[in-house]
C-alpha cells in the first residue's frame, strides 16, 4: 500500500513559501480567531473538549492531556502555573524547534487558550539552552502579541490576564523533565522531584500546582477548539488521535520531519515511500522510534499482538501503524517522535556506545542506579568499542541497565537503561562477536562524546 | 509530667506482621517499630526526604476496593482482602504509611534492588578502608556486609575525585568516599540555616563543595560529619587520630548552656577523643554546636589545679577553721551539678551564709545555645541555693566593703572574673573548690582541686526544666576530688550530719527533701531526661530567647 498522504495540521505553514513568524501574517491566516471564540466560552467547557479530543501528550510519555488537567489541584487557593516544555532534548527529536522558530504565534496561542481554560494567570515557556535565536523569536511574538491584546492584561478586552514568561534552559537534558524544568525555573539545579508527593499537578512550580505540557501538545489544543473535539476524534485512530510528527533521522535517502494522522501510516510506509528507502547499496537493519530513550526495533524481528476480538495478528517492523498503542504494545514507544534509522552499515555496539556516551553525560547524578549505572555502562561499552570487548559484556552491560529501570527518582532511569536492554536483547549476537568483528572492521574513526 | 497528645494510629502490615503507627509515618520507621531494619542512606529523621539514594526501596501493595462500589475485594482462599501490589519498587523513606497498607522488606525482588544500589555504591568507591576514619561506623560497610553481593563485575577505571578539601575550620572532605546522599547540604540549609554546601558537576562525577568564596565555618559545621553515612566528611580534630571501635562511649550532657545538648563522651584509656551529639527528640534532636565538642580539651588542660602535696586533712583542717571563724558567704555554681549544688546549699544553711550563684549570659543563636550559659540554674533553684535568677556578685562586693563578710566559699566560681575587685579579694579568705587555675585560686587560702564534667557524674537541670544525668566518661585527675566529697566533708567539719556523698546517698537526701525530686533516684532518670514541673519559678524572667524545642514562656504568652 502506498503511504498516505500527509496531514499537516500543526506544521501546516513550516516551510511554506512567503509565510513569516509575525504577528500580521499569522493573523492573515486566520491567527487568534480560536482564542478569542475561546474566551467566550466556560473554562471547564474547554477542559472538557480536551479531555474529549483524546489528546495525547507530545512530550514523550503519551499521558492524557484531559487527564492531566484534571488533576490540577483548583482548591488550594494558590496561583496556577502553566508551563510549556521547550526544552526539545531528546536525540533524534526536531519539531518544537521549528514551530517555535516559524510559526511562534501559533504555540503562544494554543498556550493562553490552555491558560484560560486552566485558570492560569502566569505561563512559562522553558526553552533549551541551546536554542538562543527561538529565544529571541519568542520574545518578539509575545511582544506583537501582548501589544495587540492576546497575551497580558485584559486578553481581547476580557477581565481574563494573563502573561507569559521565556525563560531559557540550562543547558541540560533533564531540564526536560518536567521536575527537574520546574527546579531549574525556580533558579536551582535541574535535580528531579520524588514523587510523591511533588506531582506538579499539586505541589509544582513554586510550590504551586503547575500544568507541563509539551509545545506540539499545545499546539493541538488550539485545533482541537478550532475544528472541535468531535472532528478531532475523526482524525488518527482510536485513543491515538491527531496527527504526530515524526523527525526521521539516519540512513534514509530522504530524512526530514512529517505529520501524519496518528496510526494511518506504517513505519514501513514512512521509511520506504516517505523517506525514499535506504541508501543505495543498504539495507533497513533497525530503527529507534521515538528519540534516542525508545527501545530499538529490529528488521526482520516480529510481535504478535492481540485484536480486540481475542484473535492475534503479526506484525513485521513495516508493518508497524505509528500510534501510541502499537508501538507500545510492540515492547517500544512513539516517545518524542524522533526516529532514528540505521542500516546495515551501523555495528550496534558502537552505536549503543554513542548512546550510553550522552545518558552518562546527561544523568543529573542525584540517585545512585542511574548515577552509577549510566556512566558504568558508558565504560563498559566504550572499553568495547576500543578494543577490549569481552564476550560477557553484553550481558553485563545489560544486567546493568536491568538495575536501574525502576528504580530511579525520574524516568531518565528508564530512558538510560531501555536502548541498552534492547540493543543487547535484539542484538546479543554482535556483542558477543563484536572482538570478531573489530579485526575485519575497523572503528578507529569512532569519537565518543 | 506532661502527657503528649496520643497520637493518631495506622494500622499497617510489614512483612505480615501487623502493627499500628502515628499517622504521618514513614516506612523506615514504621519497619522499625517491628524491629525490621530498611536500610538507607539519605534519610535522616530530623531531615527532609530526598529520596536520592534508593537503598531503601520495598514493595508496597494496598488492599483492593472495587473502583465502583467501593466494596473491598476478598480472596477466596483466605478470607482476607486482596492486595495490590505496586509492580515497581518504591521507596520506603518517602512513602508514608496508609491504612491497611503492606509492606514487603525481604522480597527477592528486594533484596535485588539492594544488591544492585550496593554495587553502584561501590564501584567508584575507593577502597580506603583501613585508613578511613568512619571504619567501624560506616553505613557502606556494614550495608555491604548485610546486603552486598560479596563479589565484583566492575573492571573499568574508578572516578577520581579530591581527597582532601578543606570545607572549613574543622571539615575535611575526602570526596571520593561521598555517595552523593545530600544530608549535609540539607543539614545546612534546614538546620543550620547557612546555606553553604551544594553539589557541582553532572552523574558519577558529581562533587560536594562550598559556594565559591564560602567556606562550611558555622557552629554547627560538624554535624555534617555525625550525619554523613561515610567517612567522606571528616573532623579535621579528629581526623586519623583512633579507629572507633577502640573509644568507650558515656552519655553526658553539654555544659555549654542551660539547653542542655543531649552527647556521647568517647575515650579510651582515660582519654577523650571526641564528643558528638545523642539523639534527644524534646532537647537537641540529633545535632550539637562545634563550640561544645571542644570543651574535652578542659581536661587535660595545662591550666588544671594539681593538687598542692599537702595532706588532704590539712587542708580541710585550714578550711574548717576559716569557716568557724563565721561571717561566711558561699558562692554556688550554675556550672555545679545538682547534687553539687544541694551540697553547697547544705553547707550554707550549716554556716547560715549567705549563699549566691554566678550569672552567666551571652547572645543564644536560636538554635543550641541558649543566652543563659550556665547549664544548670535551674538546679540551683531547685536546691533552693537561690531564689531569684542569678546576676553578678555586687551585693557581695558590698558586704566585703561594708567588712560583713570575712571569709568566701568559691564552687568553681573565679570571682574577680564575676566582678569582684582585687582590693575586694585581698579583705577576706577565699576556699577554693575547683578544675582550673584563676585569680581567685590563686588568691585563696584553701585549695580543693576538684574535677570537670567529663571526670565525674550528676545532673543538670536544663531551661525546659528537664533533669538530665551525665555520666563520668573518664577516671579523674590523680590527686584530684569529687566536689560532692569535697563539700560533704565541709558540712562535717562544720558540725553538720553527713548522709553520705555518693549518688545514691545524695539523691536519697535530695529526694526527700525537694518535693518535685519525691521518689527519684539517680538511676530513675532516663537517658533522655524527666521533665519537672516548673510553676514555682514561672514568675521569675530568664534569659534565654527561643530555641530548638524551647519556646521561652514569655514568648508563649505573648504569641
Ligand atoms: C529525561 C527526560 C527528558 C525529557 N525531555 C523532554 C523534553 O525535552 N521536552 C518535552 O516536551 N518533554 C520532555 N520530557 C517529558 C516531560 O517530563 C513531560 O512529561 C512532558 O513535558 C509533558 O508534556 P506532554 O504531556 O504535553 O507530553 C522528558 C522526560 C524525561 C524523563
Ligand atoms: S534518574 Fe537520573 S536523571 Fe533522574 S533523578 Fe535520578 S540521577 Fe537524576
Ligand atoms: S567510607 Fe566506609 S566503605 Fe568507604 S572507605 Fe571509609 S569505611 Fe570504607
Ligand atoms: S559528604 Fe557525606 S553527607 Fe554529604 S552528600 Fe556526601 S556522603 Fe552524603
Ligand atoms: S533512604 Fe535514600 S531513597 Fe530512601
Amino acid at each position: 500500500m502506498p503511504a498516505p498522504a500527509e496531514r499537516r495540521i500543526i506544521f501546516k505553514h513550516i516551510d511554506e513559501e512567503g509565510y513569516s513568524n509575525d504577528l500580521a501574517c499569522y493573523q492573515k491566516h486566520g491567527g487568534y480567531q480560536v482564542l478569542q471564540k475561546a474566551l467566550t466560552a466556560r473554562p471547564e467547557d474547554i477542559r472538557e473538549d480536551v479531555k474529549k479530543s483524546g489528546l495525547r501528550g507530545r512530550g514523550g510519555a503519551g499521558f492524557s492531556c484531559g487527564l492531566k488537567w484534571s488533576f490540577v489541584d483548583r482548591k488550594s487557593g494558590k496561583p496556577i502555573y502553566l508551563v510549556v516544555n521547550a526544552d526539545e532534548s531528546e536525540p533524534g527529536t526536531f519539531k518544537d524547534r521549528y514551530i517555535i522558530h516559524q510559526d511562534p504565534h501559533q504555540l503562544i496561542e494554543g498556550t493562553m487558550i490552555s491558560c484560560f481554560a486552566n485558570d492560569v494567570k502566569q505561563a512559562y515557556i522553558y526553552i533549551r539552552g541551546e536554542f538562543p535565536e527561538g529565544a529571541r523569536i519568542l520574545e518578539r511574538a509575545i511582544q506583537e502579541a501582548r501589544d495587540a491584546g492576546f497575551v497580558g492584561r485584559n486578553i481581547c478586552g476580557t477581565d481574563y490576564s494573563c502573561d507569559i514568561f521565556v525563560h531559557r534552559g540550562a543547558g541540560a537534558y533533564i531540564c526536560g523533565e518536567e521536575t527537574g524544568l520546574i527546579e531549574s525555573l525556580e533558579g536551582k539545579r535541574a535535580n528531579p522531584r520524588i514523587k510523591p508527593p511533588y506531582f506538579p499537578a499539586v505541589l509544582g512550580l513554586y510550590q504551586c500546582p503547575t500544568i507541563v505540557n509539551n509545545v506540539e501538545t499545545l499546539c493541538h489544543v488550539k485545533h482541537i477548539l478550532d475544528m472541535g473535539p468531535d472532528e478531532y476524534l475523526k482524525i488518527g485512530t482510536p485513543n491515538n488521535t491527531g496527527t504526530r510528527i515524526f523527525c526521521v533521522s539516519g540512513h534514509v535517502k530522504k530524512p526530514g520531519y512529517y505529520e501524519y494522522a496518528c496510526g494511518e501510516i506504517t513505519m514501513g510506509q514512512l521509511l520506504y515511500d516517505v523517506c525514499g528507502g535506504p541508501r543505495e547499496g543498504r539495507e533497513f537493519k533497525a530503527v529507534i522510534p521515538g528519540g534516542s530513550s525508545a527501545k530499538i526495533l529490529r528488521f526482520g524481528e516480529t510481535f504478535t499482538l492481540k485484536n480486540q476480538d481475542g484473535s492475534e495478528r503479526v506484525l513485521k517492523v513495516e508493518d508497524i501503524p505509528l500510534d501510541f498503542d502499537t508501538l507500545a504494545a510492540c515492547g517500544t514507544m512513539g516517545g518524542s517522535g524522533g526516529v532514528i534509522v540505521m542500516d546495515d552499515s551501523v555495528n550496534m555496539v558502537e552505536a549503543l556506545a554513542n548512546i550510553n556516551a550522552f545518558y552518562a553525560h546527561e544523568s543529573c547524578g542525584q540517585c545512585t542506579p542511574c548515577r552509577e549505572g549510566s556512566l558504568w555502562m558508558k565504560k563498559i561499552s566504550s572499553r568495547m568499542v576500543h578494543g577490549e570487548a569481552r564476550e560477557e559484556d553484553g550481558e553485563l552491560i545489560k544486567s546493568v541497565a536491568d538495575q536501574i529501570a525502576g528504580r530511579t527518582i525520574c524516568a531518565f532511569g528508564e530512558a538510560c537503561s531501555w536502548p541498552t536492554q534492547s540493543f543487547v536483547l535484539k542484538f546479543g549476537d554482535e556483542f558477543k562477536a563484536y572482538n570478531e568483528d573489530k579485526k575485519t572492521k575497523s572503528a578507529d574513526r569512532l569519537e565518543l562524546v | 509530667m506532661i502527657q503528649p497528645a496520643q497520637p493518631e494510629l495506622v494500622t499497617v502490615f510489614i512483612d505480615g506482621q501487623e502493627i499500628a503507627v502515628p499517622k504521618g509515618t514513614n516506612v523506615i520507621e514504621a519497619a522499625r517499630m517491628v524491629g525490621t531494619d530498611v536500610p538507607h542512606y539519605c534519610y535522616h529523621p530530623k531531615l527532609s526526604i530526598a529520596g536520592n539514594c534508593r537503598m531503601c526501596l520495598i514493595e508496597l501493595g494496598m488492599p483492593m476496593t472495587d473502583r465502583a462500589t467501593r466494596e473491598p475485594i476478598m480472596d477466596e482462599a483466605t478470607g482476607k482482602q486482596k492486595i495490590n501490589w505496586i509492580p515497581r519498587p518504591q521507596i520506603g523513606c518517602g512513602t508514608t504509611v496508609a491504612p491497611g497498607m503492606h509492606v514487603k522488606t525481604q522480597s527477592p525482588m528486594v533484596k535485588e534492588c539492594r544488591e544492585g544500589v550496593m554495587e553502584f555504591l561501590l564501584i567508584n568507591h575507593p577502597l580506603d578502608c583501613p585508613i578511613c576514619d568512619q571504619a567501624g561506623e560506616c553505613k557502606l560497610q556494614e550495608q555491604a556486609t548485610g546486603y552486598g553481593r560479596g563479589y565484583s563485575r566492575f573492571i573499568e577505571q574508578k572516578n577520581v575525585k579530591p581527597k582532601r578539601t578543606r570545607l572549613g575550620p574543622r571539615v575535611t572532605l575526602d570526596d571520593e568516599r561521598c555517595v552523593l546522599c545530600s544530608r549535609c547540604i540539607r543539614f545546612t540549609q534546614e538546620v543550620a540555616k547557612d546555606d553553604v554546601l551544594g553539589f557541582v558537576d553532572r552523574g558519577s562525577y558529581s562533587t560536594l563543595t562550598c559556594y565559591p568564596g564560602k567556606e562550611l565555618e558555622n557552629n554547627y559545621s560538624l554535624n555534617t560529619v555525625d550525619i554523613c553515612p561515610v567517612g567522606a566528611l571528616t573532623s579535621t580534630d579528629f581526623r586519623f587520630k583512633m579507629r572507633v571501635w577502640f573509644l568507650k562511649q558515656t552519655n553526658s550532657i553539654c555544659p555549654e548552656s542551660s539547653v542542655g545538648v543531649n552527647t556521647v563522651v568517647w575515650s579510651r584509656e582515660g582519654v577523650i577523643y571526641r564528643i558528638t551529639p545523642r539523639r534527644n527528640d524534646e532537647v537537641n534532636d540529633t545535632w550539637m554546636p562545634d563550640s561544645g565538642r571542644v570543651l574535652y580539651k578542659e581536661v587535660q588542660a595545662e591550666n588544671r589545679l594539681q593538687p598542692t602535696g599537702d595532706p588532704a586533712s590539712d587542708l580541710l583542717a585550714t578550711a574548717t577553721r576559716l569557716l568557724q571563724g563565721g561571717a561566711v558567704a558561699v558562692v554556688g555554681s550554675g556550672r555545679s551539678s545538682l547534687e553539687e549544688q544541694f551540697l553547697t546549699a547544705k553547707l550554707a544553711r550549716q554556716l547560715h551564709a549567705a549563699t549566691f550563684v554566678v550569672g552567666r549570659t551571652g547572645a543564644g543563636d536560636g538554635i543550641l545555645i541558649s543566652a543563659d550559659r550556665n547549664p544548670n540554674t535551674r538546679g540551683a533553684l531547685v536546691t533552693g541555693l537561690i531564689s531569684e535568677v542569678p546576676g553578678d556578685l555586687a551585693a557581695l562586693g558590698r558586704e566585703i566593703d561594708a567588712g560583713k563578710v570575712k571569709t568566701v566559699v568559691s564552687v568553681g566560681e573565679d570571682l574577680s572574673a564575676a566582678g569582684l575587685t582585687a582590693e575586694q579579694l585581698a579583705k577576706v579568705a577565699i576556699v577554693y573548690l575547683g578544675s582550673h587555675a584563676n585569680a581567685t585560686s590563686a588568691a585563696a587560702q584553701v585549695v580543693f582541686p576538684t574535677l570537670t564534667v567529663f571526670e565525674k557524674s550528676g545532673s543538670f537541670i536544663n531551661q525546659q526544666f528537664r533533669l538530665q544525668k551525665f555520666a563520668s566518661a573518664v577516671p579523674g585527675l590523680t590527686g584530684a576530688t569529687d566536689d560532692r566529697v569535697v563539700l560533704d566533708q565541709l558540712v562535717t567539719a562544720v558540725g553538720g550530719e553527713s548522709a553520705g556523698s555518693d549518688l545514691v546517698s545524695v539523691w536519697r537526701e535530695l529526694a526527700a527533701g525537694i518535693p518535685g525530686l519525691a521518689d527519684l533516684t539517680y538511676a530513675k532518670i532516663p537517658d533522655t531526661g524527666l521533665l519537672l514541673a516548673d510553676d514555682t519559678w514561672s514568675q521569675l524572667t530568664f534569659p534565654e530567647g527561643e530555641s530548638l524545642h524551647h519556646q521561652p514562656a514569655a514568648a508563649e504568652t505573648t504569641a
